[in-house]
């Protein structure tokens, strides 16, 4: 199994607390890969570290074999790499259209400014519109939609990034079923396409259905990591996670 | 009809400031005071310039706001880690250290005194020395402004800006190193208000310190957010209300005793009520 990306006993506190705590783990390439874990077991932190979020304090991340220490925001793109939030954060006071566009734009700001492939970005920012079911709404502000819209409005943005490593923080949460079939349906294509995508969820039956690998977390720590229903079968991860 | 066409004349001048005001506060979510600073920088480089070395308005008008840019830049850079409240106070320290400079700087400035007998513009032998001559020139660098103005907040980079205003770390994430982009703005802004402080001085043909106070910043941002944040038009239209109401209330006949106090409470009343009863400004889509 090849890896793509790789933490090194990364480590990341607020305060005392170790919400990341030397943490080594592996992220094959081109399948999905949950990643799970009790509340404030450190799902979200490892997200925040992985995007550049937040500074690690201690360990390192490796990229497709390079490694790399304290990853800054803006260079996620160069990396390819991508995320969503847990609390989704749309520009709520721009189109819906806008909101994909500006994922599409060129970095440079003085190519921003005298762009020439709007045409070009439009087209795309149509398309992707048109595939997550939102091309209706795309003159309405981000911040008018529904819960579920919103949050297809996010994977819109997941979709215009193109990136290889795509981290989705809950894509599920609080989505009735059929807004979860789709969003579980836009994961499987970016799966097809060779994405390698990691994503953390709480819902057991969402796991199973999509996830080839699977990371547990307790306390910042790796509690398990393997095939899922090797590991949601472990006594370990069933007394940590489940209660059981 | 003098008078009308002075009142034009400032509602050009403001109308510059406010879409300048606009671009890095409405468009770009900074909280800057120091509109009135760059805005003087402007006034103040084409009255020196005019009066010490005879210099035409009109090649102040191209020097000022690159000047303004240059000294925009540097702030701009210094500044970079400041956001919000704190970027705010720290343009209110620089607005503060430009009227220090000027008011103290004698030979240059001429201090407390300020300047007097800054020319008016002239152009192929042609004095722009009527008010009609220079709400024409007004008119014609105003439309200029909201041209440019127009076609960033057009653009892709203005989206950006926008998406700066919304929520600037979320749009990192998507590879945008955003302190370039508010640079540029904040650069932008400040050479737009150098241009109105070019045209303000070479029109009042004096200036001093008192003319670039907190004050005259407070005005943009009240022009911004009556006309409506985040909108070319809605600049264009605070500034145009907050020109004419004052000068509609000279006309009113209070006493003379309490003339100038009434006015101003009518004043800061309206301000107030069209908050209450429409806080996103006459034109505004957004909130800050």
């Amino acid at each position: 199994m090849k890896y793509i990306l790789e933490t090194k006993s990364l480590t990341k506190s607020f305060g005392g607390v170790h919400a990341v705590d030397h943490l080594s783990i592996n992220i094959p390439q081109g399948i999905i890969t949950g990643l799970v874990g009790p509340n404030g077991s450190g799902k979200t932190t490892l997200v925040n570290v992985l995007s550049g979020f937040s500074g690690e304090d201690e360990g390192s991340i490796v990229f497709s074999g390079v490694d790399r220490k304290k990853i800054l925001p803006w260079e996620n793109q160069a990396y390819g790499i991508t995320r969503t939030f847990q609390q989704i954060r749309l520009f709520d006071q721009m189109s819906v259209l806008d909101n994909i566009l500006v994922v599409l734009t060129e970095r440079s700001p003085l190519a921003a400014l005298f762009e020439r492939h709007g045409a070009y970005h439009l087209k795309i920012a149509e398309d992707i519109l048109k595939r997550i079911d939102l091309h209706e709404k795309k003159s309405h502000h981000a911040g008018d939609l529904s819960y579920g819209q919103r949050k297809l409005l996010e994977m819109g943005r997941v979709l215009a990034m193109n990136s290889n490593i795509i981290l989705l923080d809950e894509p599920f949460a609080g989505l009735f079923p059929e807004m979860v079939k789709k969003i579980e349906g836009i994961i499987l294509e970016l799966k097809k396409e060779g994405k390698t995508i990691v994503l953390v969820e709480h819902n057991m039956a969402i796991i199973r259905n999509l996830c080839d690998h699977l990371i547990v977390m307790d306390a910042g720590k790796l509690l398990a990591e393997g095939h899922p229903e090797k590991i949601l079968a472990e006594k370990s991860v069933l007394e940590a996670y489940l209660g059981e | 009809m003098e008078y009308i066409f002075h009142i034009f004349i400032l509602i050009f001048i403001y109308g510059i400031l406010a879409i300048a005001q606009n671009l890095v506060m409405g468009s770009t979510g900074l909280l800057t005071l120091g509109g009135a600073a760059f805005y003087g920088i402007g006034a103040y480089t084409a009255a020196i310039l005019a009066t010490k070395f005879g210099v035409n308005i009109f090649a102040s008008l191209a020097l000022a706001p690159i000047l303004a840019g240059i000294i925009a830049c540097v702030v701009g850079v210094s500044f970079a880690r400041f956001r919000d409240d704190y970027f705010m106070l720290a343009t209110l320290g620089f607005l503060m250290i430009f009227h220090t400079v000027v008011r103290n700087w004698e030979e240059l400035t001429g201090g407390a005194y300020g300047i007097a007998g800054i020319s008016k513009p002239e152009l192929f032998n042609f004095t722009f020395q009527t008010p009609a001559s220079f709400l024409l020139l007004a008119l014609a660098i105003f439309l200029l402004t909201l041209g440019i103005s127009y076609r960033i907040s057009r653009s892709s980079f203005g989206r950006v800006l926008n998406a700066i205003r919304e929520d600037e770390d979320a749009l990192k994430i998507f590879g945008y190193k955003t302190s370039s982009y508010k640079l540029l703005a904040f650069t932008l802004g400040a050479s737009l208000s150098a241009c109105a402080g070019v045209l303000f001085a070479s029109y009042i043909t004096f200036i001093d310190s008192n003319f670039f106070t907190i004050n005259e910043s407070l005005l943009l941002w009240s022009m911004i957010i009556l006309g409506g944040i985040g909108r070319n038009r809605g600049a264009v239209v605070g500034a145009f209300i907050l020109i004419i109401v004052p000068e509609f209330l000279r006309f009113v006949g209070f006493p003379t005793e309490f003339a100038g106090l009434l006015r101003q409470f009518i004043y800061g009343s309206l301000l107030v009520l069209l908050m209450l009863f429409r806080p996103n400004g006459i034109l505004g889509k957004y909130k800050l």
